[in-house]
């Protein structure tokens, strides 16, 4: 098998030097990603058209016209960001043959910065799921224990970062999608602010709550990475007036002074394993050494999190999902009477359990006499959840949880029980509530597989956030190992 | 007690437009009760005063200056229909054999 690709930082230094090429790094990605295949990582490879960009990228490396960091540097994308003249599929059939006549911002900034897409990478139907194990394609299997799954929804993007086929890759993080796979496959995997990363082609889910989040094998590169796609876009009516934000530039490895809130509520140890615990504890030690103070704080509400985000999160997605009708794109059921009897077929064929189970669900609570009961219900509960951040974040700089409570469970062990797979969300749907920046970073393992920390901050502080993250990973090593059978 | 009846789900079902055969309105039926179960624990919370967050950035609508732009091409617009004719979506007829729920 093709070598591992470095990390961000790593290729950049060796284009720069001339010690390889960007047509190479591609070559090695894609022979890579083709001998990984039986991890199910990527839905489809851009074969042709990422050798032809990367041909481009050398001719503009040789004449010293670099368009950024990022050029000639080859990253996954998953397959829920949309690219004119290619297809998206959100791992559901109802997408099956969909061509994008548009291209997304995120995807519009990486090529203005000169990043090559090499593949889109599997999901969860429409990044509904934490396994990616709800996909058309079949499910991912984690680098680390093929037997397990990768975390989802963005199963994938981790799991192509993990298993070395790229040095970056962009998710999509509405619940933790972003943060719980990176914690499962040993990556690090960020979540910005709400409205700082434009929505403008990701296909939506729980347009309240969804954001493109970054994975990457160290916090430097998903900096990089972040600076690249960050910052407004007026095609995106919820997107925040600040230019990108300066990450790297912020990157000085000092936590001296900085506080550190502890919330007793995510250490609770019923539902908590113990090496998750131990290792998470461990790290909050490690910046303490380094000159970090850690504070007790509560976030009394964190518990009714995954009960408000399962109300809010499905409501929002009934009405996203009622566009997948047959008319203007994607499957259409044939032999339909009427165009009652074609939407009803259309959709009941094209959505997977998960996403009907969840289109029911939302349906209902938005339904007539139940909206108060449930949708308003949740949205007075997402308040008291955005108060209870504000509190604690008076008292602290950033506050440091177990990403998940356990580590990455094995394949079908939870596909049965819906509500069992929601509950593996609990550290990480607050951040989306709330609309606070999070970051995953791998801190150890527990059962021979990876441990999360995960890291919070107050909106917009995202330089704050991966300040902390870089610091950490700069005096330890968890970033650094690789999964065994790929090493 | 369940929290959903039988009839209900079959009503949401037929609402989100989704047709769903005996076994998977029975699975359908039982997931839901667990998940409503779940979610009822939110009513332990007093939230009489407290406002709702649709939204956690409080931003105005932004608006831009009212300028016409170039439209997205019309063939390209319906080029992923599985049916249309010119620049038309074609679907089967609206009035059915069947009443629409």
């Amino acid at each position: 098998m093709a070598a591992p690709l470095g990390s961000l930082g790593a290729l950049r230094a060796a284009l720069d030097s001339g010690a390889t090429s960007s047509a190479r790094l591609i070559d090695a990605s894609l022979e890579r990603a083709r001998a990984a295949a039986p991890l199910g990582a990527f839905v489809a490879l851009r074969e042709d058209l990422s050798r032809r960009e990367a041909r481009e990228a050398d001719r503009r490396r040789e004449r010293g016209a670099l368009r950024s960091l990022l050029d000639g540097i080859p990253i996954a994308v998953k397959d829920n960001l949309v690219r004119a003249g290619e297809p998206t599929g959100c791992a559901s059939r109802i997408l099956q043959g969909y061509v994008s006549p548009y291209t997304s911002t995120v995807l519009e900034r990486l090529e203005a910065a000169g990043a090559i897409v090499v593949g889109r990478t599997n999901m969860d139907e429409f990044a509904m799921g934490s396994s990616t194990e709800h996909s058309l394609h079949g499910p991912t299997r984690n680098p680390w224990d093929p037997n397990r799954t990768p975390g989802g929804s963005s199963g994938g993007s981790a799991a192509a970062v993990a298993a070395g086929i790229v040095p970056a890759a962009l998710g999509s993080d509405t619940g933790g999608s972003v943060r719980q796979p990176a914690a499962c496959c040993g990556v690090v995997g960020v979540k910005p602010t709400y409205g700082r990363v434009s929505r403008w082609g990701l296909v939506a889910f729980a347009s309240s709550l969804d954001q493109v989040g970054v994975f990457a094998r160290s916090a430097a590169d998903a900096a990089r990475v972040l600076e690249c796609i960050a910052g407004h876009d007026p095609r995106d009516s919820t997107s925040i007036p600040e230019p990108a934000p300066r990450l790297l530039a912020a990157q000085d490895g000092d936590v001296a002074g900085l506080v550190i809130g502890l919330p007793r509520e995510c250490f609770d140890p019923k539902g908590l394993e113990p090496g998750v615990e131990r290792a998470v504890r461990e790290a909050v030690g490690e910046l303490e050494r380094a000159g970090a103070k850690l504070r007790d704080v509560s976030l009394p509400h964190s518990e009714y999190g995954v009960a408000a985000y399962y109300l809010i999160a499905t409501a929002e997605a009934s009405s996203n999902l009622a566009r997948y009708d047959g008319v203007r794109y994607g499957h259409r059921a044939s032999g339909a009477r009427d165009l009652g009897e074609m939407y009803r077929r259309t959709r009941s064929e094209g959505f997977g359990a998960e996403v009907k189970r969840r289109i029911v669900l939302g349906t209902y609570v938005l339904s007539a006499g139940y909206y108060d009961a449930y949708y308003r219900k949740a949205q007075q509960v997402r308040t008291l959840l955005r108060r209870d951040f504000e509190a604690a974040f008076r008292g602290c700089d950033v506050i440091a949880t177990p990403t998940v409570p356990e580590v990455a469970f094995r394949l079908g062990e939870r596909s049965e029980d819906p509500l069992r797979m929601y509950l593996s969300d609990v550290y990480t749907v607050s951040a989306n509530l709330a609309g606070l920046p999070g970051v995953s970073l791998p801190c150890g393992f527990s059962q021979g597989l990876p441990v999360g920390l995960q890291l919070l901050a107050p909106p917009l502080e995202e330089a704050r956030l991966l300040r902390v993250a870089d610091a950490y990973q700069r005096r330890t090593e968890h970033h650094l190992a690789r999964p065994p059978e790929l090493r | 007690m369940s929290a959903i009846t039988r009839e209900e789900v079959e009503r949401v079902v037929a609402l989100a437009r989704l047709s769903l055969d005996e076994d998977e309105l029975s699975r359908m039926a039982r997931e839901l009760d667990a998940v409503l179960g779940y979610v009822a624990t939110l009513g332990r919370l007093e939230t009489r005063d407290v406002p709702p967050t649709a939204h956690v950035v409080p931003l105005p609508t932004p608006l831009r200056p009212d300028e016409p732009e170039p439209p997205m091409d019309a063939a390209l617009a319906v080029a992923n229909a599985p049916e249309s004719e010119g620049s038309a979506f074609v679907v089967p007829k609206v009035i059915g054999a069947e009443e629409e729920g």
